[in-house]
């Protein structure tokens, strides 16, 4: 009865704590074996509810979850046989690393040889062979953090659920880690389910992102149509760097549409949220897509006065804030190529875009 | 020598002064505002806490009244074998008497008689009538004194007492310790105390005992209210919690006394009971002026001291440690048995070591409620204290708690570890 395109799945799924707030409303969400999604968003969003749901600490208040085609609401969460590493590791303070890894397997009632065994591989997997006979306090965050996830690997279940387990290490051995979970979950095939607010670990490591908000998904898709093709004006924001303009559709044609701003200048974008003129509308375009060179774009594109209020050197990158249509808050950035355009403080410049750049989102 | 690491001697300050004591002295008025913030408490403690003890100490092994009321007898003792059998000679009486004679113009003979009293029953008033008697007598002209003073007290032909006085003649005495231990210091040596006053050895191993029993009930019963008040949501438990400190509020002498209330004969408990039909009217159990009157009233009153260690200790037990322990399969007991007690066990060691400390050494409750067979140890030290002014006495046996509970504690440091005890 296994299911590879369905190994896990939320039916309908709403949770509420309190019987007069949805944390949690109508989630469905499904994901096949193997598979790296990462649940995104503001805390208070509902995502670590729905791992809590999964991991059977929090019960469904409606709706069905299934896993590998089997529904388990009922069955209690040390039956499930999901491996789970959490924010604070949670690491048995009293025991060894050797024994806190030996721990799940001796509540199967594991022979001694076998286990040993299979936590010398575990820890060898994380590149902990030398600590196992050390206490978790004696380690340090981030070899904290790899006990941890040997520990939710070592019993080898199907699912591991990951809820921000880097959020308290520093930015280096952050990425290091990001990049060896993904590692290890891609090598041993399992399927996980990770919870983070960091747009950026979320984007590096998830084969499919789920951004939620107030409670729903609001965009499920790979890490780069998230950031190219943004659904809606939250993911938009939420994703990466962005700049809004507000306005109203002035005319829509096809694949373009033009945009009267606010301040009643008139840009080019591309309609995903809106279907007719008159509509309300936020258009939004990334720093890096935002053309000052009048050459790049086309001979008849809509162009805007902006005023250059700061200029922010980077190193990698020029980062400049205009002041464009009323917006004082507009980025545009530049790589710091040999050729790169640097404007100063006080310059008056034309940009524009190409108009599949600029997306015209709900308002 | 290009290096001033290189250099042998001391790291100098930039001004040249050695480093070490550049440092102290920047440190100094930091320690000196330290020392004068805690120098009220560091009073109190010493003339509240530490005086007393000492003197207390002092006191169980002080033994100077002798020779000071008797300091020529003493001397003229020396050279008398007790063992002999035979009485001392003319010069042991001589100086008697013109130590007496001292001793009644001052008014000091009566006090040595009650403390030798102690240790032979019935010198006492040996000593207040000799005293009346030989009050007009003269050193010089009624001498000799040997037939004179076993003629005026036939107490002083008997060997037995004048080895009492040598054997009591040292500044420094056991005495005290050897009686808290159910032994007295003999001119032979050390023996047992006479079968009908041993009761001290008894009273100090049913204290260690019912206090024992004490802690583990008071364990069993704060356990799980423990458990509830540190997983509760906080609105319900800071409830809970005001139940569990509502005693606290309560005069002590009002909660035993209305244990006594509870736990009489014709109390709340049998009459219940009775009127069940579950105790016959004839056979009311006896429940209070005894071992189990003691041990409930003293469990009550002292089970918050255990519970609030429990709790603060269960409050800093983080949730996911069970939820990653059922997460790997535990079932709700092996997550409890193999997680979560091991990591309570500070508190429940805190929380041991108060109720047990404070139980060994209470007073009021075991005096109301525990009849002759409930008491403890600390009301007989009480007693030597008010009633029989043996304060000597008193002293040794509070010295031996005070070594007992000290023993205790150094065993729990070996076995359990002291750095596993945590109050929060």
């Amino acid at each position: 009865m296994s299911n590879d395109a369905a190994f896990v799945e939320f039916q309908r799924v709403q949770k509420s704590y309190d019987g007069e707030v949805l944390v949690v409303k109508d989630l469905n969400l499904s994901l096949p074996k193997g598979e790296f999604l990462t649940m995104l968003g503001p805390s208070g969003s509902g995502k670590t509810t729905c791992l809590m749901m999964l991991a059977g600490f929090e019960t469904a208040t409606h709706g069905e979850i299934m896993l590998d085609g089997r529904p388990i609401n009922n069955i209690p969460p040390h039956k499930r046989g999901i491996g789970m590493v959490f924010q604070n590791y949670a690491l048995f303070p009293h025991m060894t690393v050797a024994e806190n890894l030996s721990f799940p397997l001796e509540v199967r009632k594991m022979g001694k040889d076998q286990r040993e065994e299979k936590v010398k591989r575990a820890l060898d997997m994380v590149q902990m062979g030398a600590f196992g006979s050390r206490r978790p306090a004696q380690l340090s965050g981030g070899q904290q953090q790899r006990i941890a996830l040997a520990r939710a690997l070592v019993f080898e279940p199907e699912l591991v659920l990951m809820d921000e387990p880097l959020g308290a290490l520093d930015k280096q051995l952050r990425e290091h880690m990001q990049f060896e979970i993904t590692r290890l979950a891609h090598e041993l095939g399992i399927t996980t389910v990770y919870v983070t607010h960091d747009q950026t670990e979320a984007l590096t490591m998830s084969d499919r992102v789920a951004v939620f908000d107030d409670g729903r998904i609001q965009q499920l898709a790979p890490p780069d149509l998230l950031y190219e093709e943004p659904e809606n004006s939250f993911v938009a924001q939420f994703i990466g760097e962005n700049n809004t303009l507000e306005g109203v559709v002035k005319s829509i044609d096809g694949d373009s549409c033009v945009v009267t701003l606010d301040d009643g200048s008139e840009i080019d974008a591309k309609p995903v949220n809106v279907h007719n003129a008159g509509e309300r509308t936020k258009v939004s375009i990334r720093p890096e897509r935002v053309e000052f060179n009048k050459d790049r774009l086309h001979a008849d594109a809509h162009t805007l006065k902006a005023t250059v209020k700061e200029f922010i050197y980077m190193g990698d990158v020029f980062r400049f804030r205009l002041s464009v249509a009323g917006n004082d808050d507009f980025i545009i950035k530049t790589r710091n190529a040999p050729d790169a355009v640097k404007l100063h403080p006080g310059q008056e410049v034309e940009i524009g875009w190409l108009a599949q750049d600029c997306r015209a989102l709900d308002a | 020598m290009t290096d001033a690491s290189q250099n042998a001697g001391p790291m100098l300050a930039a001004d040249g002064t050695p480093l070490k004591q550049s440092l102290a002295r920047s440190l100094r008025r930091q320690k000196l505002r330290a020392l004068l913030l805690i120098a009220p408490l560091l009073l109190f403690v010493l003339f509240s806490f530490i005086i007393p003890i000492a003197s207390m100490l002092f006191r169980s092994v002080e033994n100077g009244i002798v020779e000071k009321t008797l300091p020529l007898t003493v001397v003229a003792l020396e050279t008398w074998d007790e063992k002999s059998g035979e009485l001392p000679d003319e010069a042991v009486y001589d100086a008697f008497v013109r130590d007496m004679i001292v001793a009644v113009s001052e008014k000091k003979h009566t006090r040595l008689g009650s403390r030798l009293n102690y240790e032979e029953p019935g010198i006492s008033s040996l000593f207040r009538k000799t005293g009346r008697k030989i009050r007009k007598w003269d050193p010089e002209a009624d001498a000799p004194f040997k037939e004179k003073l076993i003629d005026a007290e036939k107490g002083w032909g008997d060997v037995e007492n004048w080895r009492v006085i040598k054997t009591h003649s040292r500044n420094v005495t056991p005495g005290y310790f050897l009686a808290a231990v159910d032994l007295r210091l003999t001119p032979d040596g050390v023996a047992a105390q006479p079968e009908e006053k041993q009761i001290l050895v008894k009273l100090f191993g049913r204290t260690l005992f019912m206090s024992l029993i004490i802690t583990g009930s008071c364990i069993l019963l704060a356990y799980p209210v423990s458990y509830l008040l540190a997983t509760l949501p906080m609105r319900v438990s800071n409830l809970l919690m005001i139940l569990v400190l509502l005693p606290f509020w309560t005069s002590l002498l009002v909660r035993t006394s209305a244990w006594k209330v509870m736990l009489q004969q014709q109390g709340v408990i049998n009459e219940t009971l009775v009127w069940l039909g579950l105790v016959a009217d004839d056979a009311r159990l006896v429940i209070i002026n005894n071992q189990i009157g003691t041990i409930v009233a003293m469990t009550h009153i002292l089970l918050p001291f255990m519970i609030l260690p429990m709790y603060s200790v269960m409050q800093t037990i983080p949730q996911s440690y069970t939820r990653a322990a059922k997460s790997m399969g535990a079932t709700n007991w092996t997550t409890f048995w193999r997680i979560y007690f091991p990591q309570s066990i500070p508190g429940i060691g805190a929380g041991s070591i108060l109720v047990f400390i404070l139980a060994i050494g209470y007073y009021i409750t075991p005096e109301i409620v525990g009849g002759t067979k409930g008491v403890f140890i600390s009301n007989r030290i009480a007693y030597h204290i008010s009633s029989s002014l043996n304060w000597g006495l008193a002293a040794a046996l509070g010295t031996i708690l005070l070594a007992v509970v000290m023993l205790l504690y150094w065993c729990y440091d070996k076995i359990v570890g002291i750095d596993n005890v945590k109050l929060g």
